[in-house]
């Protein structure tokens, strides 16, 4: 299968998913949770309470957060463009292959 | 009976069927008969189509019925399914990735080969199979009672119209596997979002804007606390988004929805597109306040059929019609994903690992698709022979069991201290407390007298404790802490004991493994012991057995 046409040499690399930007993922866990924020009706904003409104916002806050994240933890250009070369190279070899 | 909505409706289903027919020769690959092509997609699902597969997956047809009935019937409190829905993604979004670079080195198609592999525990996999199986039964059964609603509205009597939509979708799952949903998602969405938007824009400007529909709930609710939360109704709130969001991506189904991503970065970008269905969720609950300023009354007593209702008084027939298709294929697809995922759990690990160890591939893959039959049609005779009021409880308590699997399918992407007997002493006392619980939940009237004195939902009194409060707390999170302490305290003295623990059938470097690796996985072959057992090339892990 797809590991046993692998360079011998090839091993998982070791990488790690630990990055500061990971903790900027706690702010839109603990904010939503804190109920005296937003459990009130003024201000209201287009009529809706704020209690609405802004579970709402946090919505926003939360999309933000992840892109953040997910741009500032995300591997280089050079690196991913290697990854898709990779992968379409896997893909023909396996093509080749024929399967079971 | 109303015959516009009707045909259309009927319209729109046939619709469905023939992309979910068309669906099996979709990007088909060499052969559907190997249970990684049936059950996972071939797992090739780029950005795009993961956004519509899971949003189709996590907001079901259940969320839109039922969260505008609870907003209608209980006020603030539903809107809980909001932060539950904003919570969920930073919490997951380093989790689901590890469990997708694990599953695609290993080979894992479920949550419970992911257990046996890494605690090398066939038992703890078995109860997270079987915790599974039972926690996505009544989720599916909830789908139908989606369907039900609009059946009712539209003036269908009897169950026969309901069997027939679900012996179509059976049909069409047993044909194309996941194929069949993720194509079908898109006209769900489609649909969906299309009456969100007209519903936000037509009905308030025919109600008199936002200020008299929150002006209307006011004052249906000002015996109570308004459109807010009461002092005391504050912690349950907060610990129903929390332990909801903890649960939902412990469930079989949001697990093969994740899996059948084609790599990482189609995951995270997903974690940050998701939450976009949150925000037609929070119009979607204000729906209950709509209709509490349109003065809707509930068929019968069932108050699910709130919205249909809506949609009637508000929308030419027509468009209602195009409203109620959105809702019954909105049931659709995530009730196909989770009979496909509870098929999965009792295939690999109920079936071959108990039954019939020796299963070819082949045979693999025709347990799996009678299993999935078999779930449905448990869903079907639940629906049938339960009270809805019902089955919606079970799915709540649903909820609070599967919970109970987050010690070993969760914390153990991230750690192997937790021993392997204290994993299960956990879960069984998680359970035992869970149960326990929930046993003790009354189901309330509205008037406050007590319909039911059992299994009535998952907020759990404090003054159960002995406590002089009127506070309640989600009942999972109590049990989780339980199960927490007790796989802890467990573990701690196994480990002192030197009993042995097993041995891991991964390697560190898996959690981070990226497609392009040489240890990527794309079809391991269900045929051999050879994915589940064999570590990578040059890794210095030994086999998981």
């Amino acid at each position: 299968m797809s590991s046993a046409d692998a360079p011998p040499a090839g091993m998982a690399p070791r990488r790690s998913d630990r990055s500061p930007w990971n903790w900027l993922l706690v702010v839109p866990i603990v904010v939503p949770l804190i109920v005296p924020l937003y459990n009130k009706v003024e201000p209201t904003l287009f009529g809706w309470p704020t209690f609405y409104w802004l579970q709402l916002a946090f919505v926003v806050l939360g999309v933000l957060t992840t892109s953040i994240v997910y741009r500032m933890t995300r591997r280089s250009p050079g690196q991913q463009q290697a990854a898709r070369d990779a992968i379409a190279r896997g893909r023909t070899d396996r093509d080749g292959e024929g399967r079971p | 009976m109303n015959v516009v909505e009707l045909t259309i409706v009927i319209a729109v289903f046939v619709l469905v069927t023939v992309l979910g027919f068309a669906a099996s020769r979709w990007r088909r690959a060499e052969s559907l008969m190997h249970l990684d092509e049936w059950g996972l997609g071939g797992r090739s699902f780029g950005t795009w189509v993961t956004w519509f597969l899971l949003g189709g997956d996590l907001y079901t047809a259940y969320t839109f019925v039922a969260v505008p009935a609870l907003m209608f019937g209980a006020g603030a409190a539903g809107f809980f399914a909001v932060p539950y829905t904003v919570v969920i993604y930073p919490l997951v979004f380093l989790v689901v990735i590890r469990l997708w670079s694990v599953s695609h080195v290993r080979g894992f198609v479920t949550p419970a080969d992911f257990v046996r592999s890494r605690f090398d525990s066939p038992t703890m996999a078995l109860l997270v199979a079987i915790t599974g199986i039972v926690a996505t039964m009544p989720y599916i059964a909830l789908q139908l009672v989606g369907i039900e609603a609009i059946l009712k509205a539209m003036g269908v009597e009897g169950e026969l119209p309901l069997i027939i939509a679900f012996v179509i979708l059976a049909i069409y799952t047993y044909n194309s596997g996941l194929r069949a949903p993720a194509l079908i998602a898109f006209v769900k969405d489609a649909l969906i979002y299309l009456t969100i938007i007209v519903a936000v824009i037509v009905i308030p400007s025919k109600l008199g804007g936002w200020d008299a529909i929150f002006g209307a709930a006011e004052e249906k609710f000002s015996a109570g606390s308004g459109v807010i939360l009461p002092a005391t109704g504050q912690l349950g709130y907060a610990t129903l988004a929390l332990g909801s969001a903890l649960a939902l991506f412990l469930y079989p189904h949001s697990i093969t929805g994740v899996l059948a991503a084609s790599n990482r970065d189609v995951l995270k970008r997903n974690m940050s597109a998701l939450p976009v269905y949150s925000l037609a969720l929070g119009f979607i609950a204000l729906l209950g306040f709509m209709a509490i300023a349109a003065g809707v009354t509930p068929i019968g007593t069932d108050g699910n059929t709130i919205v249909p209702v809506l949609f009637q008084q508000m929308f030419p027939s027509w468009f209602a019609g195009i409203a109620f298709a959105a809702i019954g294929v909105g049931a659709l697809v995530p009730a196909a994903i989770m009979s496909i995922a509870a098929a999965n759990l009792f295939t690999r690990n109920i079936y071959k690992e108990y039954l019939k160890k020796d299963a070819t591939p082949r045979q693999e893959a025709q347990a799996a698709k009678i299993a999935s039959l078999v779930v449905k049609l448990g869903a079907v005779a639940a629906i049938l022979f339960l009270n809805p009021q019902f089955s919606i409880d079970l799915q709540l308590i649903g909820g609070v069991i599967i919970l109970q699997t987050m010690p070993s399918v969760a914390l153990g992407l991230y750690t192997r201290w937790l021993h392997r007997g204290g994993l299960i002493a956990g879960w069984v006392a998680g359970m035992a407390v869970a149960l326990a619980m929930v046993y003790d939940i009354p189901k309330l009237n509205p008037d406050g007298t007590v319909a039911r004195a059992h299994f009535g939902g998952s907020s759990y009194a404090l003054s159960n404790f002995g406590l002089d409060t009127k506070v309640t707390v989600y009942a999972g999170l109590i049990a989780l802490l339980v199960n927490l302490v007790v796989a802890v305290v467990v573990t701690a003295v196994l480990r002192a004991m030197n009993v042995a623990d097993g041995v891991d059938g991964t390697a560190e470097t898996d959690y981070t493994a990226e497609r392009e690796d040489p240890s990527f996985r794309d079809l391991p072959d269900p045929l051999s012991d050879e994915p589940l057992a064999g570590p990578p090339p040059g890794s210095a892990a030994a086999p998981g057995r």
